[in-house]
């Protein structure tokens, strides 16, 4: 059950210009939470800003019972953020919403309308089950717990893809490279100053195309979802993304938070909740817009 | 300890104490049962229901603006058929009683509404909103037409033997007009208020930031709007009143009931402390004790006296 309770900061830490890591000891069992689900906090204590603000859990340790966020200082919530000290106080909501399903994810969970009506469901490959795990910049917040998940259970090959503004915004190296050492990490910059010069998702089309992938999780700017999402359908693979819509109550009750999936009949969408039906979706059931 | 009365009586309805949820900010009451004793609240106001599902507006939906929030979540619902079946059984278990939030685009829409919602078991009451201003016909044309508000008013009355509620709009010129109006019509009591007709621009798009180009505003930037409503309607029409509008503490509470409102329903705040409505509920017990007041209802519309 999620539980709303005050809390200590037990570190924070600028990790890159403008990016933080936010340790404290949640008000639930880190053991319970699944990656992908998120805190909801007020960085201030006034009513301006008024609303609570959502981060991903990004990392747990499970023997202290501490979580930590990650975040980019993006406006004047996160700047509050960023001034808080050891021993201060937030008052956590938590933890939220639907995270990441381990793997194997089913084949896309409707199966795709071909001209010919139902195409037949293809079963996986047997072992080991290839992930790629792609992220956008702070994107990588929930990836990193999904790791932390991912990296005890056996048959998997996981490769990380990271993309950034440049070498100083691509974070957590080092730990994702200490989590395991049969992770692959693949790099890109946008302005070439580490590894691929590019998007991240060339990189991943490229992976694709190799026939080196059969899932993926992503978190990111909503271009690069969208484009995440293009290139799984292409290949008609499965994956799950983790959304961003402006909250207001963040645990479901007030519908401000909503993106569009599939309805059931064809051509047809709704409307749901990110707090509660997501963060995450599968990758095929998001509609995505123009 | 001296016992403190914190029951209220509004239009026949009792409530154990004047803390009420405001339609649209609690869901059905589920999301929020993980955070607050249900059973506590003096009532529970659900999201608007209309006749047939209704999808809502696109996103965005929501914007924060200075000490305040504009939203246009267009009454999304599942309808009453699926509210009948699947959410008032659930409330049922609870020990509170069930206001229904209701909204349509006609006045035979309402009606319609108003007949089916009272064949069922476990309402308290009707909330009619004539005063949404996220969707494109009703809502708000009707809060803001006194005709058209006692026409809805009436069309509801006429199908329900519950209390009826009208819930009033601050988008009008004079409120203790409509107040008046809809009071002739039948209505048992007030809502005041709904939320403040806003927009809010994008500077990097140029455009509106909301799906729905307008929205209404909540929370404390409409406080003392919401006050001065109470505050009319309370002097000119003699109807029970449900106070709203920015109430994120006991004493916001305390200057509504001052004001006028025999309760008061919080919204916006829940947002920010999902436990509002109770540490707001012991605010007011606690103001009571401390200034020897046994009973609430003496404390109603005291700030007009001379
Ligand atoms: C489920 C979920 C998980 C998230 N996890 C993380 C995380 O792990 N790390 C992290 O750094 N951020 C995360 N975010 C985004 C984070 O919540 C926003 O960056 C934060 O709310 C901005 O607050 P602010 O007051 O600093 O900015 P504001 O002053 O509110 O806004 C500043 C600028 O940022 C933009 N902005 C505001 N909110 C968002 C948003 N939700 N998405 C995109 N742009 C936004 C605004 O349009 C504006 O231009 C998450 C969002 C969601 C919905
Ligand atoms: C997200 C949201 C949804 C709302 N939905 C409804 C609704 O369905 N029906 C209604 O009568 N009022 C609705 N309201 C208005 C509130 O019930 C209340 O009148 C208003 O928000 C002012 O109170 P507050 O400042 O405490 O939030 C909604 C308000 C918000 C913020
Ligand atoms: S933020 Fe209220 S429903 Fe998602």
């Amino acid at each position: 059950m999620a539980s709303y309770n005050t809390v200590n900061i037990t570190r924070q830490e600028e990790i890159a210009p403008g990016f933080y890591l936010l340790s404290f000891k949640p008000p639930f069992l880190v053991r319970q939470s699944q990656p992908g689900q998120f805190v909801y906090f007020r960085c201030g204590n006034t009513y301006d800003p008024l609303l609570p603000r959502p981060f991903s859990i990004a990392m747990v340790n499970e023997e202290k019972n501490e979580a930590a966020i990650l975040y980019q200082v993006v406006g004047r919530g996160t700047a509050l953020l960023a001034q808080k000290k050891e021993l201060n106080c937030l008052n956590i909501l938590g933890p939220l919403g639907r995270g990441f399903t381990l793997p194997p994810l089913g084949r896309p969970f409707q199966p795709k309308r071909g001209p010919k009506g139902l195409e037949q469901l293809e079963s996986f490959p047997q072992s080991p089950l290839r992930i790629a795990v792609v992220a956008g910049g702070v994107g990588i917040a929930p990836l990193f717990f999904l790791l932390q998940r991912l990296k005890d259970l056996p048959n998997l090959i996981i490769e990380v893809l990271i993309g950034a503004r440049n070498t100083k915004q691509l974070l957590l190296k080092p730990e994702i490279k200490n989590l395991s050492p049969q992770i692959k990490l693949r790099l890109a910059t946008d302005d070439g100053s580490y590894g691929y010069h590019g998007p991240v998702t060339e990189m991943l089309s490229t992976l694709l195309s190799a026939n080196k992938v059969d899932q993926v999780y992503a978190c990111g700017p909503e271009a690069m979802l969208k484009t995440v999402a293009r290139l799984l359908a292409k290949y008609n693979l499965p994956g799950e993304v983790s959304l961003e819509k402006q909250m207001g109550c963040g645990v479901g009750a007030c519908l401000s938070c909503v993106c569009k999936t599939k309805g059931d009949k064809e051509n047809s969408f709704r409307y749901s909740r990110v707090c509660k039906e997501g963060p995450v979706f599968p990758v095929h059931e998001v509609v995505w817009e123009d | 300890m001296v016992a403190i009365d914190l029951t209220v009586e509004i239009a026949g309805l009792k409530l154990k104490n004047p803390v009420i949820t405001a339609s649209g900010t609690f869901g059905f009451g589920q999301e929020y049962a993980p955070y607050v004793d249900l059973n506590r609240l003096g009532a529970i106001t659900v999201k608007g229901l209309t006749l047939l599902p209704h999808p809502g507006n696109p996103p965005p939906r929501l914007v924060e603006t200075p000490a305040g929030i504009l939203n246009a979540i267009g009454l999304q619902n599942p309808g009453v058929d699926y509210f009948a079946a699947i959410i008032l059984p659930y409330l049922s278990q609870f020990n509170v009683p069930v206001i229904v939030n209701m909204a349509g685009e006609t006045v035979e829409e309402y009606a319609a509404l108003a007949a089916k919602l009272s064949k069922l078991n476990n309402i308290a009451a009707l909330e009619v909103n004539i005063s949404c201003p996220n969707v494109k016909k009703g809502g708000l044309q009707f809060g803001s037409d006194p005709a058209a508000a006692a026409e809805v008013t009436r069309a509801v009355k006429n199908n329900t033997c519950l209390p009826v509620i009208v819930k009033l709009s601050p988008n009008v010129t004079r409120i203790e007009t409509v107040a008046q109006v809809v009071a002739q019509a039948g209505a048992d009591a007030l809502s005041l208020i709904n939320t403040v007709l806003g927009i809010a621009i994008d500077l990097k798009k140029r455009r509106p930031i909301l799906g729905n180009i307008f929205g209404g505003l909540s929370g404390p930037a409409i406080k003392p709007i919401a006050l001065r409503a109470v505050w009319q309607v309370f002097k000119e029409v003699s109807l029970p009143i449900i106070g709203m509008g920015g109430i994120f503490t006991a004493q916001d509470a305390l200057e509504f009931i001052m004001a006028g409102a025999k309760a008061v329903a919080v919204g916006t705040a829940n947002f920010i402390n999902p436990r509002a409505t109770i540490d707001i509920l012991e605010g007011i017990e606690n103001y009571l004790r401390e200034n020897k007041i046994e009973r609430l209802s003496d404390l109603v519309g005291t700030a007009h006296c001379k």
